[in-house]
């Protein structure tokens, strides 16, 4: 490399900033006082930089040689194209800016094509819900310490919820040469340690070698399930300087195939199954795929057994007879044979919790039923962070993926099935069919209530929103917990992409930026895709609505505007009450009041079309077809609705 | 952050209507019931119509029985804090019965499209 020490380029634009903001200062100072001097009141005007700190902010000093040689940070593009990283979303930051030059013109903003985002939260928020459609990761490329400081909560958002992201973040790791004051102060020893609670895998490589391999390995263990996140620190002098002649590869990615579960073990499982009155299937995370989702469906059809579909992903057709969710609680209660699928929390599904003053616990168990554990959960576990949730009893537990392990265990199912057996489970189907139809026939029941009232209830959003794509190719990019699951008791959700779950660790501000990432990889499908978006999570970062226009991202948000952070609304509520004090107060720090946010204003300022504030329920539905030809166009969309709270 | 009120499970199963009958004419002012059915936070879970959903059951129309009513409101111990004659006076809870049961039936849901497409 041609290394020039008599002008070091990184010496050179440090110096002249610090003598820069010197000599900032002393000129305002001195304007100042000659300013008091003077009859007339001082021009406004903007504080004219010194020559020092204009060629600091902009010009490339004559004297600064052009770095020669091939800059390492353009191997670094080639390891990611290895890897068919499809985007890469950024926070720009100096750390980075060997790497970033390197995608913009060696790369050429290809493949991968960077993603700006205006909150490190945000892009991992996009990476997530990517991830979830894509079945890959995209890359994120952020500044180290603050940027990643920024970035955690997705972060731990994407552990929570088993997806995979490629976390980069620039460190300027070498004390004698990087630059003082403000890159000193964003380089750590050990930058990913703020993170290692809740990502799968870390490194950060001394050479371009170790990088290419490190990265290989990163992706490689992220999409192994469990998956999870991972994340690599950049050396910004290995991403600045020129590669020093070393021979570089990049190691070939072979996948991992998923742990696939013990033949014994499922067999045992087939044996307790096959041989139940009243099997009851539990899967939350189970479908990652269109096979997951056939998997559960030729299970529960094997054994006439009801699902119960948890919501994190979509495992089961919501207009499937054997999906019973609806009733999950009182299915787990009767059952003899629960097979959980992937959950988050086999405790919170075999017992109750009320959130009363003594906080009750009771097992919903019958005596004798058997537990029979299928997934990843076990496989891969940290100790600090609790989202493994209470330990709960089972009676087989079979650590595997149970995507990968479905194939294997419906065939062991039928063969230890016998044919009395399923005579008497067929016999299920009728009573089954009669309580879905029942299910659908009290939703709609229930969907009625307050139509025509304002603030616009959550059902008639919901049911607007169906009636306005239901003919198109769909996709629901939210989570509908907050709008009392109205889409998963009003919709046809067919297909496993058609709902994604939510956020995992229920970390706030996940909503927007992983509807605009899953809407970019909805969008390669043509698919139309619906947000309906809770106002409290939408204001942590707003900035995402701009990503989603600059990237022309097609995306129909709906605003589910009840102007509060509802949950902790109701939480102050409660509290309240129970300590006999004043229920008329819980308003305070819980609520957006004073003033109401203008959701279509605050679109319009980003370059999005915004409609709303809708407040009668009969301008809904003209809003919504107006928006839908807009979406179809390829542009995204805002209708805010003022809403019930749930 | 916020954490969740109940799981899924917990939350579907709240939804199931407890049923009930009653809902005669009531001593109570109706007009007053509806600003105290939102001062006092009885919306925030059960809807401003007293329609229901994840976080509080269906209540109107067709409310239960007052005194049933009244009996629950006071008293609960599960998921629905109670609320005691010293924080909702008789007075004001009579009010909010007048308020539910002045709520109308709603429509057939087979007489409304987006719920027929
Ligand atoms: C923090 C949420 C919350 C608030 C506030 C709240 N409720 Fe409830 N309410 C619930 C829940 C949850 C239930 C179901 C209780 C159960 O299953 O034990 C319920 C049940 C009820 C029931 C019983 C309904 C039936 O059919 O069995 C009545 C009546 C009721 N609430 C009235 C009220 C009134 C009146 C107010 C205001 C004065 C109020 N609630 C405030 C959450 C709430």
């Amino acid at each position: 490399m041609a290394r020039k020490p008599e002008v070091d380029r990184r010496k050179f634009l440090t110096s002249v900033a610090v003598a820069g903001a010197a000599t900032a200062v002393a000129s305002e100072a001195t304007g100042a006082a000659v300013d008091t001097t003077q009859s007339q009141p001082p021009k406004p005007s903007a504080l004219r930089p010194s020559a020092a700190v204009a060629a600091a902010e902009s010009a490339v000093p004559a004297a600064l040689p052009h770095a020669e040689g091939r800059p390492g940070s353009d191997f670094m593009v080639d390891v990611l194209r290895s890897l068919k990283f499809e985007y890469l979303a950024t926070n720009p930051a100096s750390s980075c800016r060997g790497i970033h030059e390197s995608l913009v013109n060696y790369g050429n903003n290809e493949r991968p094509e960077m993603l700006t985002v205006m909150h490190e939260e945000s892009g991992t928020g996009m990476a997530h819900g990517y991830s979830k459609v894509a079945g890959k990761p995209m890359a994120l490329l952020f500044h180290g310490t603050v940027g990643l400081q920024h970035a955690t909560m997705g972060i731990y958002n994407a552990w929570c919820d088993r997806v995979p992201i490629v976390v980069m973040v620039g460190n300027h790791l070498d004390a004698a040469t990087r630059p003082p004051g403000v890159p000193t102060t964003h380089s750590a020893q050990d930058p990913l340690s703020l993170i290692r609670d809740f990502t799968k895998w870390d490194d950060q490589p001394g050479s371009l070698q170790a990088y290419a391999e490190a990265m290989v390995r990163a992706y490689k263990i992220a999409m192994t399930p469990p998956m999870e996140p991972v994340a690599i620190a950049l050396d910004a002098h290995l991403q600045e300087h020129p590669q020093n002649g070393e021979m570089l590869s990049i190691p070939k990615l072979t996948l991992t195939s998923p742990p696939q579960g013990d033949a014994n073990a499922v067999r045992e499982a087939a044996r307790l199954l096959a041989a139940a009155e009243r099997p009851v299937i539990v899967a939350d995370r189970a479908a990652r795929t269109a096979n997951g989702m056939r998997g559960v469906i030729a299970l529960a059809e094997t054994l006439n057994a009801p699902v119960v579909d948890q919501g994190g992903r979509l495992n089961m057709p919501t207009s499937h007879y054997l999906n019973q969710s609806g009733r999950g609680g009182a299915l787990v209660g009767q059952a003899d044979v629960i097979l959980a699928l992937e959950l988050t929390d086999l405790w919170g599904t075999l017992n109750t919790f009320v959130d009363n003053v003594q906080g009750t616990r009771t097992s919903r168990l019958k005596p004798n039923a058997k537990v029979i554990n299928l997934g990843v959960g076990d496989l891969y576990i940290r100790a600090n962070y609790q989202d493994f949730q209470r330990f709960a009893d089972a009676d087989i537990s079979i650590g595997a993926d149970a995507e990968a392990t479905l194939p294997a265990l419906i065939e062991a199912v039928k063969a230890e099935m016998t044919a009395e057996r399923r005579a008497q489970n067929d016999k299920r189907a009728d009573d089954l069919r009669k309580a879905h139809a029942q299910g659908r026939e009290r939703a709609m029941a229930a969907a009625v209530l307050g139509w025509d009232s304002s603030p616009v209830t959550t059902a008639r959003l919901s049911a607007e929103i169906w009636a306005a794509v239901r003919n198109e190719d769909w996709a629901l990019v939210s989570s509908d917990f907050f709008q009392s699951l109205w889409p998963h008791r009003l919709w046809n959700m067919d297909k496993h992409y058609q709902f994604i779950g939510g956020s995992g660790g229920a970390g706030v501000g996940y909503g927007l930026p992983a509807a605009v990432g899953a809407a970019l990889a909805h969008r390669s499908e043509g698919r139309l895709v619906v947000n309906i978006q809770s106002d409290g999570d939408m204001m942590y970062a707003p900035g995402a609505l701009w990503t989603a226009v600059h990237h022309k991202i097609p995306l129909l948000t709906v605003m589910h505007n009840n102007r509060a952070y509802h949950q902790e609304f109701m939480h102050l509520q409660k509290v309240g009450n129970w300590r006999n004090r004043g229920v008329d107060r819980a308003h305070i720090a819980t609520t957006i009041r004073d003033p109401f946010i203008d959701y279509a204003k605050l679109a319009q300022s980003m370059g999005m079309l915004g409609i709303g504030p809708i407040e009668d329920p009969k301008d809904l539905a003209p809003a919504l077809q107006r928006a839908v030809q807009i979406v179809k166009a390829g542009d995204p969309v805002l209708i805010d609705v003022v809403s019930e709270p749930r | 952050m916020m954490t969740q009120i109940g799981n899924y499970a917990a939350c579907v199963a709240l939804a199931v209507v407890l049923g009930g009958s009653g809902g005669a004419a009531f001593a109570g002012d109706a007009a007053k019931g509806k600003a105290t059915f939102v001062r006092v936070g009885c919306y925030e879970c059960h809807g401003h119509q007293g329609q229901g959903g994840v976080a509080g059951l269906k209540l109107a129309p067709d409310p239960l029985p007052y005194e049933t009513l009244a009996a629950f409101v006071r008293s609960s111990s599960g998921p629905m804090p109670p609320y005691s004659d010293k924080i909702l006076s008789d007075a004001d809870l009579s009010d909010i019965y007048a308020y539910l049961a002045s709520i109308p039936k709603p429509p057939d849901p087979k007489s409304i499209p987006p719920l027929n497409p």
